[in-house]
């Protein structure tokens, strides 16, 4: 017999838990087919897992049955750890919750203790130790999958947000050697960080010489994120290039002489039109109406 | 290795080629302040652009050749800071204030071309 561990952390596996506990799973796998409909009619009547079909429950309910049983029987857990993230990376995008997959493996659990119920039921002590035996496994079973579901799902998240971290800091170009830099959201230090590296390298390549950071769309800024700020400004001289900071709002500007930051060297604009022109100013641009600029020509 | 000085017509372009000593930029320094008189420049251009690190004491004498250079009365533009050295100086404080930079050698040169409006540019960017 294979050696459990599933109270490694208590105390260790009696010769008698063992025994029963595989008493246990030779029950599972004769009424294997059994408790497996009757999951999945639970699951129905439950109506969660709305995202997928009849048929699809079903033969998740399989694999997941299978994993159970051997989870039980084994008492090692990497299997069903390993399942239960795949099955999260298949159902997360169909946006399955959190409490729909809590809530199937608890059912199984229930249904499993009820057929111990009907099984055992002319025998109390038999069933109390039974249950002994079922329970911390089954409840074991029932954590893994959700902490595994959770971190795949948090996994996800940081994907995500990861994607929109790069997609969120476009460096454009408007002129010939006029760049601008749109900031729209909250700046946390990773993605000023990467707002920089962004910018210095967009100077690099498009042969900047003045750059308009727009940052209208920023709620709120803290001194970190300030001085992060003007750090970039003094680096973007280094490399040859004025930078204008527009769009400053009446928060920031607040918090900002509040915190005592120290702006003296950051030409600051009101929006993004004034940012613009003032840069063509720099560069020498004329911007004239077409029809009244016959002989203005630019 | 000493820094090749070449004369451009009016200006002194000097190209680091590879990392420098301590003792090869105080070379350098003295050369330019020297040859800025004797050949009459205008302007000097120091390139950095082989440069991927910058210590406090190579930003330093590379200001202290600008606000030499001025004293003997030309200008001075450093030219090729790469990305990476300009934040990395900018978080120790090396901002090489009162310094014209610009992004290549061209650049430099049409900087030190434009003469007065180079100048008002320096104004803007060194703050108002």
């Amino acid at each position: 017999m294979k050696r459990l561990k599933i109270q490694e952390d208590s105390a260790p596996v009696s010769e008698d838990t063992a025994r029963i506990l595989s008493e246990l799973v030779a029950h599972l796998h004769e009424h294997r087919t059994q408790l497996r409909e009757e999951w999945a009619r639970r699951i129905t009547e439950a109506r969660v897992l709305t995202a997928m079909s009849e048929e699809e429950i079903f033969a998740e309910a399989t694999s997941v049955y299978d994993n159970y049983v051997e989870a039980l029987e084994t008492g090692t857990f990497e299997a069903l750890q390993a399942y239960a993230r795949n099955l999260s990376e298949r159902i997360i995008p169909r946006g399955v919750q959190t409490h729909e997959v809590v809530g199937i493996v608890l059912l199984l659990r229930d249904v499993l203790a009820r057929s111990l119920f009907a099984k055992y039921q002319a025998d109390f002590r038999k069933l109390n130790r039974i249950l002994d035996a079922y329970e911390p496994a089954a409840n074991r079973i029932a954590i893994t999958v959700a902490v595994g579901f959770v971190q795949e799902r948090e996994r996800t998240i940081r994907d995500q947000q990861e994607a929109i971290r790069e997609l969120s800091t476009p460096v454009l170009q408007v002129r010939e050697r006029l760049l601008i830099l749109p900031i729209i959201g909250v700046i946390d230090p990773q993605r000023a960080r990467q707002l920089t590296e962004q910018l210095l390298r967009g100077i690099r390549t498009n042969r900047a010489r003045v750059v308009v950071i727009d940052i209208t769309g920023v709620a709120a800024m803290d001194s970190n994120v300030a001085n992060h700020l003007v750090l970039t400004v003094e680096a973007s001289r280094l490399l040859g290039a004025t930078v204008i900071v527009s769009g400053l709002s009446p928060e920031i500007a607040q918090t900002l002489v509040n915190i005592g930051v120290d702006l003296s060297k950051m030409t600051t604009v009101g929006d993004l039109q004034g940012g613009i022109e003032e840069a063509e100013g720099l560069l020498g641009y004329k911007v004239v109406p077409h029809d009244g600029g016959a002989d203005a020509g630019a | 290795m000493p820094v090749p000085i070449l004369k451009q017509g009016p200006y002194l372009i000097a190209s680091v080629q590879s990392a420098l000593t301590d003792a090869d930029l105080l070379d350098l320094r003295n050369a330019l302040v020297e040859r800025v008189g004797k050949f009459r420049s205008r302007g000097v251009i120091v390139d950095v652009t082989a440069l991927d690190v910058m210590d406090s004491f190579a930003s330093r004498t590379l200001r202290d050749i600008a606000h030499m250079i001025k004293l003997r009365g030309a200008g001075t533009v450093i030219v090729g800071i790469q990305p990476e050295v300009a934040f990395a100086m900018v978080q120790l404080g090396l901002t090489l204030e009162g310094v014209p930079t610009a992004l290549d050698l061209e650049e430099g040169l049409t900087f030190l071309d434009e003469g007065a409006r180079g100048a008002r540019q320096e104004k803007d960017s060194s703050g108002k």
